[in-house]
C-alpha cells in the first residue's frame, strides 16, 4: 500500500510539473509568504532582469515596494553577456520590464538590437554627461567601476621594490613574471584591460605592447576568480600584480578576516592605466508596466539606491549626490584619467582585437 | 506511474499478434518530455540563429566547417575526451572489481566519497586542485620546504595533465557505480566453471567475465566520454586559455561575439558527433548484451581473506584515495585555514579557524540574495528530489521500452536520441529555453521548474543507461514461468522485475540526485534568486574580492561535500527496503 501512495505522489508531482503550475510546496517553488510573488497581494509585479552579480539590500527593495505598492521580482540570467543575449532573444515577448547590467563594452549590441524604450528620466539632469553614452536615452547609466591592476603591498615592501605606476612600467625587467591577467575572450575584466591597452597604445601599438608583456612572462588565465584567488600573492599565489578593480582594496578591508588598518592591496592608476566600465539600465521595449518601470529607474538613480550600491556590488554611484561609505573614502582609488574607447568602436573591433591578441599572446 | 506502464508492456507482449503494440505507449512520456524540453527549444534556437545570418544559411556552415580553427578545436575535443575516458576506465575498472566482488569494512564510505567529486561545481574543483597542487598548494609548499627549493617544483594548473586528472577525478564514480554494481550481481560460478573446464585465469576473464560485463562497461564509457566531450568548466578553469573544446568555443562565439550562426554550426557539429557515437554504441551494445542469471550481491562477494588480496585491495584503495579524496581533503582543510592579511614567503598557512563557517550565518550587506546555509541546502535538496522524481518517471519507461524491443528498427533509431541531451551545448540549450518556452501554457522561462527540467535532461540519460543493462539481463523465461504459475502481471512486476532492477533504480536515483545537487543553473534562468542553491551561493561568494568571501566559498563547498556524502550514504543504506536485494 505504501508503495502505491508513493506512486500516486509521483504521478501528482509529474502532473504538476507538466502543467507548470507553482504548487504551495516549500522552498524554491514556493510563492514566498511576503508580498513578493503571492498572487493575492494587491498591486502589480515589476520584473527586473539582471546578471548574476546584481545585489541589493532588503531594505532598499522593501522601500520601493511600499512606496509604489508593487512587488519586485528579480530574474538572474547568467553573466553580463549571457543575460544580455537572453534579453535580446526574448525581445518580442520580454521576460521582464526592466533590464539592468549592460556595460559599455556591450552597449552597442543592446542598442542595435533595440531592446530598450527611451526614457528621459528627470534624474539624468544631475548625472554627469561623461556617463551618458546613449544620447537616445534608452540606456541610462547607473554605476561605474574601473578595471585596474592591483598590487600586493606587502610583497613590494618586503622586496624593497616600488610597485609599477602605469602600463609603461609593466614590461620592465624588475616586474618580470609578476603580472597575471585574464583572457579577454572569456573574462569581462580581461577584455577591459585589453581595451585599456588599445586606448593607450592605439590600434597600431597595443600588440607590440603585449609582445613586451609576453617577453616579461605575463601569465594569462581564463577568469577573474582564478587570477585573483589562485595566482595573486595576496591569496596564496605567486603573482603580486593582478588585473582586478579599483574597488577591490575597499572590498579587501570590508571582507577582511581580521580588521585591517589599511587595504592590503594598492591600485595602479597613473597615465590612463585603467579602463572604466559603466553599467546601464533600460526599460525593455513592450513592457506593460511602463510607469512602474520608470519609477524603478528613477529609484536606481536616486540617492537611496546609489548609496546602497558601493557595499553590495562594489561599484561607484553615478549620482554625485550619493555619499560614499567610509571604507570607500579611505581605501578606494578613483583614477583621474582612464583609457577611453567609444562603445561603437569596441563593438566593431572586439572580435579582431581579441583574435589578434590571441595570436600574439597565446600562440 | 512508470510501473503502471510496465504492465501495459507485458500486455503488449501478449498481444503481439495484433497490429498495434501497446508497449509503444511506454515511449509517450520520455519522448514527449524530450520533444518539449529538448528538440523544440533546440530547433527554435537553431532556426533563429540561422535567420540572423546576413549571408544565408550555407555560408556560415561552410566557413565554420572548413576553418582550420574548427578542425583543431574538434580534434582537441575528441582527443582529450578519448584519453580522459581511457584513463577513467583504467582507474575505475579495478575499483569496480573491488567494489563488485568483495565485501570489506568502509566500503560504503569509500563509495560515497568517490561520488562527491561528481557534485562539485568546477570552480570549487579548480580551487581544490589549486589548494593541493597550485604554486602555493600543500604539495608544492611541502616539497619546497623538504628539498629547500626556491620555487614550486610542480606545474599543474593550466596544463593538459590538469584537464585529464580533473576528468578522471569527476567521472571515476560513473565506472565504479555502473560497472561495479553490475559486477556484484554476476554469477562467479560461470568463471569458476570455465576454470574447471581448463581455462586459465586470463582465458576465463576474457572469454566469460569481460563479455558479460561489456554492456555495463560500454554504457559507463559512453557517459564518461560524453561528459568529457562537452567539458566546459574544467577546460576553462584548470586547462587555461591555451585549450578550447567545442563547448568553450560555442560559449565564446555566443556570449562574447554574439555570433549565433557560427555558434549554431558548432553546436550542431557537437550534436552530430554525439549522435554518431551513440549510434555506434547502440549497435555494439545490442550485439553484446544477453540475458544472464543475476545473483544476489551477498552471494557473489567474497572477503579479503588472503594477504595477496589484502595487499592488492590496499594498493587500489590507496590509489583511489589519492586521486579522488586528496583534493577534497585539501578543500576541506582550506575551509578551516585563516589567511590573515597578506601571506608572505613560505608562510602561507596562518592558523586554523572556524571564522569561515561563522561568517556564513551573517549577511553584513543585508542583501536580498543572501540565504543562510541551511536554506541553501534545503533549496538544493528540493530541486534534487524533484529531479530524481522527474528523471525516474521519464527514464524508467524509456529504459523499459528500449529493452523489451531492443532489436527493432524503431529502438535502434530512438536509443541514440535519448543520449543527445548529454552531448548538447548548455549555452545553446539555455538560449533555446528562452526563445521556445515563451507562450502559455508553456511559459516556463521564468518558472522555478525550469531548473529541475534542465537537470532532468542531463540526469535522464544516466537513468536509462543505469536501468537498461539490469532490465536487459532479466531472463524472459523467469517472467513466463511466473505467469504460467499463475502470477498476475502486477505480481510479476512486484516479485520478479522490481527486485531485479531495484538496485539499478537506486544507482539511477543517486546519479540524478548528484547531477542536480552539483549543477548551478548555467542553462536555466534563475527565477528565484532569493532562494539560491548551494552552488549558486558558492558562486555569489566567489565573485567578490576579500578573504571572507573566498573563505565562505570554501566553507560552503565543504558543506556541500558533507551533505552529498550524507545523502549518498543514506540512499545506499536505504536499499529500497526489501527491494534492493532478492
Amino acid at each position: 500500500m505504501r508503495r502505491i501512495s508513493i506512486f500516486l505522489t509521483l504521478a501528482a508531482l509529474a502532473a504538476l510539473a507538466a502543467c507548470g503550475t507553482t504548487a504551495p510546496s516549500p522552498g524554491p517553488f514556493k510563492a514566498t509568504e511576503t508580498a513578493r510573488d503571492s498572487g493575492t497581494a494587491p498591486g502589480a509585479v515589476l520584473t527586473v532582469m539582471t546578471h548574476d552579480s546584481f545585489e541589493i539590500s532588503e531594505d532598499a527593495v522593501a522601500q520601493f515596494e511600499s512606496d509604489h505598492d508593487v512587488t519586485v521580482r528579480f530574474l538572474k540570467a547568467g553573466d553580463t553577456g549571457t543575460a544580455l543575449n537572453k534579453a535580446i532573444l526574448s525581445k518580442d515577448n520580454p521576460l521582464a520590464d526592466v533590464f539592468y547590467g549592460v556595460d559599455n563594452t556591450f552597449l552597442s549590441r543592446a542598442l542595435e538590437e533595440g531592446i530598450f524604450e527611451p526614457y528621459p528620466s528627470p534624474m539624468l539632469e544631475i548625472i554627469p554627461q561623461d556617463f551618458q553614452l546613449d544620447p537616445s536615452m534608452r540606456a541610462l547609466p547607473v554605476d561605474y567601476g574601473d578595471v585596474c591592476i592591483n598590487y600586493d603591498r606587502a610583497f613590494y615592501e618586503d622586496a624593497g621594490l616600488l610597485p609599477p605606476e602605469s602600463l609603461a612600467d609593466l614590461p620592465e625587467g624588475r616586474y618580470r613574471g609578476q603580472l597575471v591577467v585574464e583572457n579577454p575572450a572569456t573574462s569581462s575584466p580581461g577584455l577591459a584591460f585589453l581595451l585599456a591597452t588599445v586606448g593607450v597604445y592605439g590600434e597600431d601599438g597595443y600588440l607590440e605592447y603585449w609582445n613586451s608583456l609576453v617577453a616579461n612572462d605575463v601569465l594569462v588565465v581564463n577568469d577573474w576568480e582564478s587570477a585573483y584567488y589562485s595566482e595573486f600573492t595576496l591569496h596564496g599565489g605567486t603573482h603580486p600584480l593582478v588585473v582586478s578593480y579599483g574597488s577591490s582594496p575597499p572590498a579587501e578591508v570590508y571582507f577582511a578576516e581580521t580588521p585591517l588598518d589599511r587595504a592590503p592591496t594598492g591600485v595602479m592608476t597613473a597615465d590612463r592605466s585603467c579602463f572604466r566600465q559603466i553599467e546601464f539600465v533600460g526599460i525593455l521595449a513592450g513592457t506593460q508596466q511602463r510607469q512602474l518601470a520608470q519609477a524603478w529607474i528613477d529609484f536606481m538613480l536616486s540617492v537611496t539606491f546609489q548609496e546602497n550600491m558601493p557595499l553590495t556590488m562594489f561599484v561607484y554611484p553615478v549620482n554625485p549626490a550619493a555619499a560614499l561609505p567610509q571604507v570607500f573614502v579611505e581605501n578606494a582609488v578613483i583614477p583621474e584619467t582612464t583609457a577611453e574607447l567609444a562603445p561603437d568602436r569596441i563593438a566593431a573591433n572586439r572580435e579582431t582585437w581579441i583574435q589578434d591578441w590571441t595570436e600574439v599572446v597565446l600562440r | 506511474m512508470s510501473l503502471e506502464r510496465g504492465e501495459s508492456h507485458r500486455l503488449g507482449v501478449r498481444n503481439r499478434s495484433g497490429r498495434f503494440d501497446p508497449g509503444l505507449l511506454l515511449w509517450i512520456l520520455p519522448l514527449g518530455f524530450l520533444a518539449l524540453f529538448f528538440f523544440y527549444p533546440l530547433t527554435r534556437i537553431f532556426l533563429l540563429s540561422f535567420q540572423r545570418s546576413q549571408v544565408g544559411v550555407l555560408l556560415p556552415i561552410w566557413e565554420t566547417l572548413r576553418s582550420s580553427e574548427t578542425l583543431r578545436v574538434l580534434g582537441f575535443t575528441i582527443g582529450q575526451a578519448a584519453i580522459s575516458t581511457l584513463l577513467t576506465l583504467l582507474i575505475g575498472l579495478p575499483g569496480a572489481y573491488l567494489f563488485g566482488r568483495y565485501e570489506f569494512r568502509g566500503k560504503a564510505t569509500l563509495r560515497a566519497l568517490s561520488g562527491i567529486p561528481f557534485v562539485l561545481p568546477t570552480v570549487v574543483v579548480a580551487a581544490a586542485f589549486t589548494a593541493l597542487l597550485g604554486p602555493r598548494g600543500w604539495i608544492n609548499l611541502g616539497l619546497i620546504r623538504l628539498l629547500g627549493l626556491s620555487g614550486p617544483p610542480i606545474t599543474f594548473i593550466n596544463t593538459l595533465t590538469s584537464i585529464l586528472v580533473a576528468h578522471v577525478f569527476y567521472n571515476t564514480t560513473i565506472v565504479l557505480r555502473m560497472v561495479g554494481d553490475f559486477w556484484s550481481h554476476l554469477d562467479p560460478d560461470m568463471e569458476a566453471a570455465a576454470r574447471t573446464l581448463g581455462a586459465n585465469r586470463y582465458q576465463a576473464w576474457t572469454a566469460v567475465t569481460l563479455p558479460l560485463l561489456s554492456p555495463a562497461i560500454l554504457a559507463a564509457a559512453l557517459l564518461v566520454f560524453l561528459f568529457d566531450f562537452t567539458s566546459f568548466g574544467v577546460i576553462l578553469l584548470l586547462g587555461g586559455p591555451h585549450f578550447a573544446t567545442l563547448e568553450v568555443e560555442i560559449y565564446y562565439q555566443t556570449v562574447s561575439l554574439f555570433n549565433l550562426p557560427t555558434a549554431a554550426v558548432l553546436s550542431l557539429l557537437q550534436l552530430a558527433c554525439t549522435l554518431i557515437l551513440t549510434a555506434i554504441y547502440t549497435r555494439m551494445s545490442n550485439r553484446l548484451s544477453r540475458p544472464i542469471t543475476l545473483r544476489r550481491a551477498r552471494l557473489t562477494q567474497g572477503r579479503l581473506n588472503t594477504w595477496k588480496r589484502r595487499l592488492g585491495a590496499g594498493i587500489l584503495i590507496l590509489v583511489l584515495l589519492t586521486l579522488l579524496v586528496s583534493p577534497l581533503a585539501a578543500l576541506g582543510l582550506r575551509s578551516f585555514t585563516r589567511y590573515g592579511g597578506a601571506p608572505r614567503g613560505e608562510q602561507v598557512t596562518q592558523g586554523w579557524t572556524l571564522a569561515n563557517y561563522q561568517q556564513l550565518a551573517q549577511n553584513p550587506q543585508s542583501s536580498i540574495f543572501y540565504a543562510p546555509p541551511a536554506a541553501a541546502i534545503r533549496n538544493s535538496l528540493i530541486y534534487a528530489l524533484t529531479t530524481v522524481i522527474l528523471s525516474l518517471l521519464i527514464g524508467a519507461p524509456a529504459a523499459w521500452a528500449l529493452v523489451r524491443n531492443g532489436r527493432s528498427r524503431l529502438t535502434r533509431w530512438l536509443d541514440p536520441l535519448l543520449m543527445l541531451p548529454l552531448g548538447t551545448s548548455a549555452v545553446t540549450l539555455g538560449l533555446g529555453f528562452i526563445v521556445a518556452l515563451d507562450r502559455p501554457p508553456l511559459d516556463l522561462r521564468a518558472s522555478p521548474l525550469l531548473l529541475p527540467v534542465a537537470h532532468t535532461l542531463v540526469a535522464f540519460p544516466f537513468v536509462v543507461r543505469s536501468l537498461a543493462p539490469a532490465l536487459a539481463s532479466i531472463q524472459p523465461d523467469l517472467r513466463q514461468a511466473a505467469s504460467v504459475l499463475g502470477a498476475t502481471p502486477r505480481q510479476v512486476l512486484r516479485f520478479i522485475d522490481l527486485p531485479l532492477v531495484g538496485r539499478a533504480l537506486l544507482v539511477a536515483a543517486v546519479f540524478a540526485f548528484t547531477i542536480s545537487v552539483g549543477e548551478f543553473g548555467a542553462t536555466a534562468l534563475i527565477a528565484r534568486p532569493e532562494n539560491p542553491t548551494v552552488p549558486i551561493a558558492i558562486f555569489r561568494s566567489l565573485s567578490q574580492p576579500g578573504a571572507i568571501n573566498f573563505g565562505q566559498a570554501m566553507a560552503l563547498s565543504t558543506i556541500l561535500m558533507a551533505v552529498t556524502a550524507a545523502g549518498m550514504l543514506s540512499i545506499e543504506r536505504l536499499r529500497l527496503a526489501e527491494v534492493g536485494e532478492f
